[in-house]
């Protein structure tokens, strides 16, 4: 398949948009690790899984696990530009009664494979999903997205015992390596390093990637396709708060939504004002 | 003497059963398939038993991920570990999104024996019970127990099935016994007490009732078997015709069933309501009946019991 890049930067700066958009609106909710995974969910959704946003529940379609769920809003912009929901949706982010909740549910939003938001869970789950495609056969893929602090979950370490037990080479695992989580750096809070060495040793294949290249991301996703009986990671290297300079790797940005003053820097940044 | 049979036993058959009737059935365990009971069915379907080692958190989100695909993951392992150790993941991966996993966990209560108070699920009905769509089942007996697991096959949403170690007798005939989740069952009527058991204390329940009966006191006795959603009819008109209700429980008083049943007589008539369970206590080792008379959960407790209560 031909890889369409401009259409891929497109999506990814629109996600971005969209994100700052909607963490103003909320005034509250992640960016950093939100921006820090823009560019693997446009490659997902725009180039590599096989979903139908008019069909969210088709059978054998690929599936996409938001494990690190408080990156919320780049999944939401994500699935809006995609075409599952609405794009005025994601302007009542975590607001009462509305669609888009704090962390992804799955029962509310249509696109969102599971309800995730307390941390290793929707890695667990995707193995369980994967399990399935297994026996049935089936050739869909399971796509699941980590953040690094995630990894200090012991529900990761028993997932990724499973998995490779399994052979499950249907399950992709990726790691958004931003490097950074609430308290401080990992390095600072629990350090996770070496990570290839660690799933290296519970036998999955890992692959390490700067996880801003489309081109470095695409060949990672066909790359896999080639692993058989282990399941891959791939390890992403990522800027927390990629493409707002001012919140490019600052923990501060973390879990804190931005005020009118940074949003506005924010999108000139991203293209400027856009009226649509 | 009565036959008695543990209601694992009753899951590992009923789970052969369903896998031959539903090929969307699979099984997950954490290491102890030979006392869950589940190794049966993975002895006959190996395709659709997944050992997930000793990693109940694991097994719990796995279940969840089966369960996203139209599977129908029956997840087993000791009710401590199920209720206790992966308690949050059921909650979140499993409840919240109101996914399809049966949790049949066994070795619940103090009829562990042996192995002592780590072992020894006293709460997990409480756990439970206030995760939001979740359907709590603890049967009574063998017959009901595979009843039960037919029943939670068959609907849709999370469920709990409390399952014992030990062997209790066999109250329920199995060739005439039509069990519904969130029905009650009126074992035997009576006009001055009501007994409200569930799980092994209703074998117990029913042979105080005999001794009550013989004392003059006229005693009715409701199997509880549904602890979520419980069967509110069934236990106002209890109150209300009976006036005393007593609740017994392998369980602790707190949460479980004497809880919930006082909630409902709370609410809607209010009457005295005394409840038997471990009394907020963790249990010890010892053989089950040991610490079954250790602990008041035996039939000449719930006779003195209603008794005392009585009298007041």
């Amino acid at each position: 398949m031909t890889i369409d890049y401009k259409l891929l930067q497109e999506k990814s700066t629109t996600i971005r948009r969209h994100i700052i958009e909607m963490l103003y609106e909320s005034g509250s909710g992640h960016p950093g690790g939100s921006l820090s995974a823009a560019d693997i969910l446009s490659a997902l959704y725009f180039h590599e899984m096989k979903v139908d946003p008019q069909n969210p529940k088709m059978e054998d379609r690929d599936r996409f696990v938001l494990s690190k769920g408080h990156a919320a809003p780049v999944l939401y912009a994500t699935l809006a530009e995609k075409g599952f929901f609405d794009v005025k949706e994601i302007y009542k982010l975590r607001k009462i009664d509305a669609m888009l909740q704090g962390h992804p549910d799955m029962k509310g939003t249509p696109g969102v494979e599971m309800s995730t938001g307390s941390l290793g869970q929707g890695f667990s789950a995707s193995c369980g999903m994967a399990i399935a495609g297994k026996m049935d056969n089936k050739d869909y893929r399971v796509y699941t997205l980590l953040g690094d602090g995630e990894l200090q979950e012991g529900i990761v370490w028993e997932t990724a015992m499973a998995a490779a037990h399994y052979k499950l080479d249907n399950l992709t695992a990726i790691i958004d390596y931003n490097k950074l989580q609430i308290d401080g750096t990992n390095a600072e809070v629990m350090g996770v390093d070496p990570i290839s060495g660690k799933f290296e040793a519970f036998g999955w294949h890992v692959l390490e990637i700067d996880g801003h290249s489309f081109e470095a991301i695409i060949k990672a996703f066909e790359d896999v396709k080639k692993v058989k009986n282990q399941p891959t990671l791939i390890i992403a290297q990522t800027v927390k708060g990629k493409g707002v300079s001012f919140m490019e790797n600052a923990v501060g940005w973390h879990g804190n939504a931005p005020k009118e003053d940074d949003k506005n820097k924010a999108l000139e940044e991203l293209g400027g004002v856009i009226n649509d | 003497m009565t036959k008695k049979i543990a209601t694992r036993e009753a899951y590992g058959e009923a789970l052969i059963e369903l896998g031959e009737k539903n090929p969307k059935v699979v099984v997950l365990d954490a290491d102890l398939s030979k006392s869950t009971k589940t190794s049966g069915f993975g002895e006959k379907y190996p395709e659709r038993f997944f050992n997930m080692g000793i990693a109940e958190q694991n097994l719990m989100g796995t279940a969840a991920g089966l369960a996203t695909t139209g599977k129908i993951p029956f997840a087993s392992t000791f009710a401590m570990f199920a209720t206790g150790r992966a308690f949050e993941i059921i909650r979140n991966s499993i409840g919240y999104p109101k996914l399809n996993v049966k949790i049949c966990a066994t070795h619940a209560g103090l009829t562990v024996g042996e192995d002592g108070a780590s072992h020894q699920a006293l709460e997990d009905i409480a756990c439970m019970r206030v995760i939001p769509n979740m359907t709590v089942i603890v049967p009574a007996d063998a017959v009901e127990a595979k009843a039960a697991i037919h029943a939670v096959a068959n609907m849709e949403g999370p469920a709990y099935v409390r399952l014992g170690r030990s062997g209790v007798p066999v109250l329920n005939d199995e060739n005439n016994y039509d069990f519904e989740i969130g029905t009650g069952v009126m074992l035997k009527e009576g006009t001055d007490v009501t007994i409200i058991a569930t799980g092994i204390m209703v074998s117990e329940a029913m042979e105080a009732a005999e001794e009550l009966d013989a004392k003059g006191i006229s005693t009715r006795v409701i199997n509880i078997h549904t602890i979520k959603p419980i069967d509110q009819d069934i236990i106002v008109k209890a109150a209300r015709e009976t006036g005393t209700i007593v609740t017994a429980e392998e369980h602790n008083i707190i949460g479980g069933l004497g809880s919930a049943v006082a909630e409902v007589v709370s609410e809607n008539h209010p009457v005295p309501v005394k409840r038997i369970g471990t009394m907020d206590t963790f249990g010890e080792s010892g053989k089950p009946q040991e610490l079954l008379e250790k602990y008041g959960l035996t039939k000449e407790h719930i006779v003195k019991t209603v008794v005392q209560i009585k009298k007041q």
